[in-house]
């Protein structure tokens, strides 16, 4: 038996490079929305939102590669479900691309007003998701199925410091009317740096079936509601 | 004979593999079915040449198992001595193992060739029918099995016929030459040849590698309903037609059997690498 060079492995590296390309302009687009924040700085904001449409452009490029690849080599096995964790990974990429967008939209709002107290630390749960955004695709790219439970755990992390920027927000807002505006900017913003972690996490559990062929997605929320059930019970 | 060798390979059940309570209506919980074929360290050569190696493994009845490898594994060779049709090549002899049938070793001296090959029937891949009327090719096994009767053989050939799905497109021509149909429709009716003397098993080497997408389509159709009634085993070098038609699948490579389990399993997350890659087009 001997292997031989196949035109197949080639569309398979296609559609990775464009994943990966797609992950690298998502996660450039994230920081820089941090940094328009930080720095407040209009320009930046306005690159993030010009730079998504390469996401979008993206997106639709990897469907097409998916849909001719399935369509003309009825993939089995793992090259199966690779068609399929690349096109959820894609449709995830381009979610992160948006919320990146909404952040640097409320930015630019933000930048308008007066600076706000920083009571939430925005930048460094934007850290965790990005970080959980970059692990998820080395995970994809470097076949490491073994890293993706350390992913998930840190979505927690990043459920927690929204939660507690909502507490702080709304005891904010009660106790100062004029922040208002600028409370529930941050408070969209905090809710984008959630969805993106969550975006993450689901193309973590992507790579997890791609490679160990085994669903982990919603386990928790069947941990979740068994727990409710015995609570019920009692 | 050999001893101590790796037990048969046996297709798993759902007490053994969890799947969707959809894929297999009815059978959740409940003892396997004996198998219908018991394969058993099976050592077949071709004079010097040793095709199959220790091949073990139980066709499951009922149930459509198919057989993939690569050019020479031996799926072919495996198939054809189920019902010792290896009989007629020269210096083709079994060394060691044996392939049972409810339990009878078919090799062994009582058997009776012409009553294996009336239970185990069997489809080639170019259809042969007999250069003779539908009518002739459907009666002419049950006349060889000594039925003669004209009400007995028009009933078995409408119900042959029907079985394979072309009672409707020939009955109006049975004594017309079988050799008028088109390719699909004669594959069809080497079905319904090999259906008319009412075999337990049926073998097929690659029904359908000369067909079009639709004639192949309906002889899958067909496998599909036959399950029904017959155990059938089928040599196919296309992978998604034993995807589409097949309930188990068994993968050989260079005259072993790899890997054997349920169709949905092999074609999702085999076991072997060699499974993975061979189905997967990186050789073959």
């Amino acid at each position: 038996m001997s292997q031989l060079p196949h035109q197949f492995e080639a569309q398979l590296a296609h559609i990775r490079d464009a994943l990966l390309l797609m992950a690298s302009l998502a996660g450039r687009n994230l920081a820089h929305a941090m940094q328009a924040l930080t720095e407040r700085d209009d320009n930046l904001a306005d690159s993030v939102e010009a730079e998504d449409a390469s996401i979008d452009r993206l997106e639709i490029s990897v469907d097409e590669m998916v849909i001719n690849y399935m369509a003309t080599h009825a993939p089995v096995a793992r090259d199966c479900r690779f068609m399929l964790a690349a096109s959820k990974i894609s449709s995830n990429l381009e979610r992160v691309g948006d919320q990146a967008t909404t952040i640097a939209r409320r930015v630019r709002d933000l930048n308008k007003e007066p600076m706000l107290k920083a009571v939430v630390d925005l930048p460094t749960m934007a850290q965790l998701a990005e970080q959980m955004l970059r692990e998820s695709i080395t995970a994809f790219i470097d076949q490491k199925p073994e890293i993706v439970p350390g992913i998930i755990g840190r979505d927690q992390q990043v459920d927690e410091i929204n939660r507690r920027a909502i507490r702080e927000m709304t005891r904010e807002m009660a106790s100062e009317p004029t922040t208002i505006s600028r409370a529930l900017c941050v408070l969209v913003i905090a809710k984008a740096i959630e969805r993106i972690a969550d975006h993450a996490k689901n193309i973590a559990e992507e790579v997890f079936y791609l490679y160990r062929a085994e669903d982990i997605r919603h386990e928790r929320s069947l941990r979740e509601s068994v727990a409710a059930s015995d609570l019920r019970v009692v | 004979m050999v001893k101590n060798l790796e037990p048969p390979m046996t297709a798993p059940t759902d007490e053994t593999i969890p799947v969707q309570p959809a894929a297999t209506p009815g059978t959740g919980g409940e003892t396997p079915p004996p198998a219908a074929i018991e394969i058993e360290n099976l050592d077949f050569f071709y004079t010097d040449f040793q095709v199959l190696h220790g091949v073990s493994l139980n066709l499951p009845p009922h149930a459509v198992t198919a057989f993939i490898g690569p050019s020479g594994c031996g799926k072919t060779t495996l198939l054809r001595c189920l019902n010792r049709m290896n009989d007629l090549v020269p210096g083709a002899r079994i060394n060691s193992g044996q392939v049972r049938i409810h339990g009878v070793d078919i090799y062994s001296p009582g058997v009776d060739v012409i009553e294996l090959r009336k239970r185990v029937g069997m489809v080639f891949q170019k259809s042969n029918p007999f250069p003779k009327s539908i009518y002739e090719n459907i009666t002419y096994g049950l006349k060889i099995h000594g039925i003669d009767k004209r009400p007995q053989l028009d009933e078995s050939v409408e119900r042959s016929l029907r079985q394979a799905g072309l009672w409707d497109e020939v009955k109006d021509r049975l004594h017309t030459s079988g050799l008028g149909l088109s390719g699909g429709q004669q594959q069809r009716l080497c079905i319904a040849r090999a259906i008319a003397v009412q075999p337990e098993i049926i073998l097929m080497d690659e029904p359908c590698s000369a067909l079009d997408p639709i004639a192949t389509a309906r002889i899958e159709e067909l496998i599909y309903d036959l399950r029904q009634q017959f155990t059938i085993a089928i040599v196919t070098h296309n992978m998604q037609q034993a995807g589409r038609c097949s309930d188990h699948t068994a993968f050989f490579y260079l005259g072993k059997l790899i890997e054997f389990d349920k169709t949905e399993k092999i074609f999702t997350n085999p076991a072997h690498q060699k499974t993975e890659d061979y189905i997967s087009g990186r050789f073959g």
